[in-house]
């Protein structure tokens, strides 16, 4: 069986508990508890799986290279930044800026998420960020995203918009794909909004999947509903301005 | 050294502030604690905290807080209260001497009520009085700053990390309904006492954190109207920005919200009419006035709080409850540190003011 290893975070600072997470490189699970907001935590990390109690601080898995990150609760802002590879869930709501310029690997959000979710998001041959939102976001979701893919699920119960405003701003690569029909949400000129295909239904498939195991949703009802895809529109000058693909 | 205004520094910040609905009397104890976490967003340039409710004893006096930098400045400043107010106090602000907080200038405060034969004469109300009395000291009397000023409250600021500015005056002996707090890390000018957040006239007081970038636009339309800033910090001109529109064009706290994180025109289109015609009004009467740049503020009055984003939202902010309290700051960390089972987290959208009062008579 592996080893979890207990780190309490009370009275650490960002660098210390950081510099414990890097001693027990290969030994299984790491547990912190008592988070209060401490930074960076296990940035640029790899090959390892970390669990945390408490309130981790912003940038959380920046860099990430291949580590897997669970956050029993919430987490603040800059989840993800950058990151290249690996798993962060998010048993809780996210702040803003999740998943900036993220250029690999997968965030799973149980609720909602802040302004700015992945913004600049890029992808480059099997280096393909998703990021997937059981709740709502607020504005900004996904501006200038060039490649990857956003899901967002709405399972939030109240009144707001599954999308706050401006999303897919500057979109000129990858998806955004939102449950429901994505009525009276306005996107920009040189985005395309359709219905999903099979194809687009087998790409989310294994995230949603994921998504419903993590978070103990029913994996066949969530399939089963309709899904929108925003697309760049493929007469989007933006697409010939930045990058071919 | 050099003060603010006289050089630019470009280069973020730390809110937090926790409301009791019921009126309920806090130590300074929590909200210096909700700072810790977020110490990092400071660079002990400037902390510093509102209080309300804390001068039960002397509440129908306005409390100046004045920093001087010598005796002379003191005594020549005293003169001129004495010409205008009837002084019923007079005293240092206790301080504990630590080794974090260094260059510590005078620091008195005096309750004071306004001369009425005086009043009659200016036809004057009590508050513009006392307004203008604080603009021509911290104008024109050299080595004089009044940087708190309203009935009942107080602010208490300094250069350091704000938990130790916390310490060094004493705030775990007042006690408060409402309380805000700031980590400083100064854009723009160098970190002086007086530049510390919050900053206050009458009972409004502005902690902030970001930059705008409409400063110039703001300042020079609010400095038509008498105020003057002198410290050339983003945060001055908010907050005579506040006491304009509320106190004396008498908007409500969502109008003035309206108008200062004013919703894009798109956004108004896609309002229902009569929201879409109040929206557009108070963009067009007050279009000097609309804040741009990052910013999240915290705005204290007398028997409340309002919360605030720029309408791009771009500094983050987070609101918690528990029973009777409500919590508000930079990070969700800060409001677990002061109760670790707050309920209904969140985060307000861009331009959304969340308004927090103290039940009527409770304060």
């Amino acid at each position: 069986m592996e080893k979890t290893i207990e780190i309490n975070a009370k009275e650490l600072n960002f660098k210390d508990l950081n510099n414990k997470i890097r001693e027990y490189e290969k030994n299984g699970t790491v547990k912190i508890t008592d988070l209060t907001g401490q930074r960076f935590i296990a940035s640029g990390m790899n090959n390892k799986k970390i669990e945390l109690n408490g309130i981790p601080g912003n940038a959380l898995g920046a860099y990430l290279t291949g580590a897997e990150i669970t956050v029993n609760g919430n987490a603040q802002d800059a989840v993800g930044d950058t990151m290249n590879a690996g798993k962060i869930i998010i048993h809780g709501n996210i702040g803003d800026a999740a998943g900036y310029a993220m250029r690999g690997g997968e965030i799973y959000v149980k609720g909602d998420a802040g302004y700015r979710a992945g913004i600049h998001m890029k992808e480059y041959k099997e280096k393909k960020p998703v990021i997937i939102i059981g709740g709502k976001t607020g504005s900004f979701l996904g501006e200038y995203q060039a490649g990857g893919l956003i899901i967002v699920l709405g399972l939030t119960k109240n009144d707001k918009p599954l999308v706050g405003n401006f999303s897919s701003t500057g979109m000129h690569g990858g998806k955004l794909i939102l449950r429901g029909k994505a009525e009276n949400i306005k996107f920009p000129g040189q985005t395309t909004k359709r219905k999903a295909t099979k194809e687009d239904l087998d790409e989310i498939k294994p995230y949603i999947s994921n998504f419903c195991k993590y978070f103990n949703f029913n994996e066949k009802e969530m399939l089963s509903e309709e899904y929108t895809v925003i697309t760049p529109n493929s007469a989007n000058p933006y697409k010939q301005m930045y990058i071919a693909n | 050294m050099k003060i603010e205004g006289e050089v630019r520094i470009p280069s973020g910040c730390a809110i937090s502030a926790v409301i009791s609905k019921e009126g309920k009397k806090m130590t300074g104890e929590s909200i210096i604690k909700s700072m810790v976490p977020m110490h990092d967003r400071s660079n002990g340039l400037g902390g510093g905290f509102a209080a309300y409710g804390i001068y039960p004893e002397y509440k129908e006096f306005y409390a100046f807080h004045i920093f001087y930098n010598d005796n002379d400045s003191r005594v020549e400043c005293e003169k001129l209260l004495k010409d205008r107010f009837e002084i019923v106090k007079a005293e240092n602000i206790p301080i504990k001497k630590i080794k974090e907080i260094t260059d510590v200038p005078l620091i008195w405060r005096y309750f004071v009520a306004p001369l009425a034969s005086i009043l009659s004469r200016l036809q004057l109300d009590e508050k513009e009085y006392v307004a203008r009395t604080v603009m021509h000291i911290n104008t024109n009397l050299k080595g004089a700053y009044v940087f708190s000023s309203g009935k009942n409250m107080g602010t208490f600021k300094a250069v350091g990390f704000p938990e130790d500015v916390g310490r060094f005056y004493r705030l775990d002996e007042y006690e408060a309904y409402s309380w805000t707090a700031h980590g400083r890390y100064p854009t723009n000018t160098p970190g002086w006492w007086g530049g510390a957040h919050p900053f206050a006239l009458l009972d409004y007081s502005i902690v902030h954190n970001g930059e705008i970038s409409s400063y110039d636009a703001n300042r020079r339309y609010i400095e038509m109207f008498g105020y003057k800033c002198m410290l050339k910090t983003d945060t001055e001109v908010i907050t005579y920005i506040a006491d304009y529109l509320l106190r004396k064009q008498k908007l409500t706290l969502e109008e003035t919200a309206s108008v200062i994180a004013a919703p894009f025109w798109s956004t108004i289109q896609n309002k229902g009419p009569k929201e879409a015609e109040k929206l557009s009004f108070l963009r067009k009467i007050y279009p000097s006035l609309l804040i741009t740049g990052p910013f999240s503020i915290i705005l204290g009055f007398e028997g409340g709080l309002m919360a605030l984003n720029d309408r791009l939202k771009l500094r983050s902010m987070v609101i918690g409850e528990k029973d009777d309290k409500v919590f508000i700051a930079s990070e969700e960390a800060a409001i677990r540190v002061m109760e670790p089972n707050a309920k209904n987290i969140y985060a307000p959208s861009g331009g959304e003011p969340v308004i927090v009062k103290v039940k009527e008579g409770a304060f």
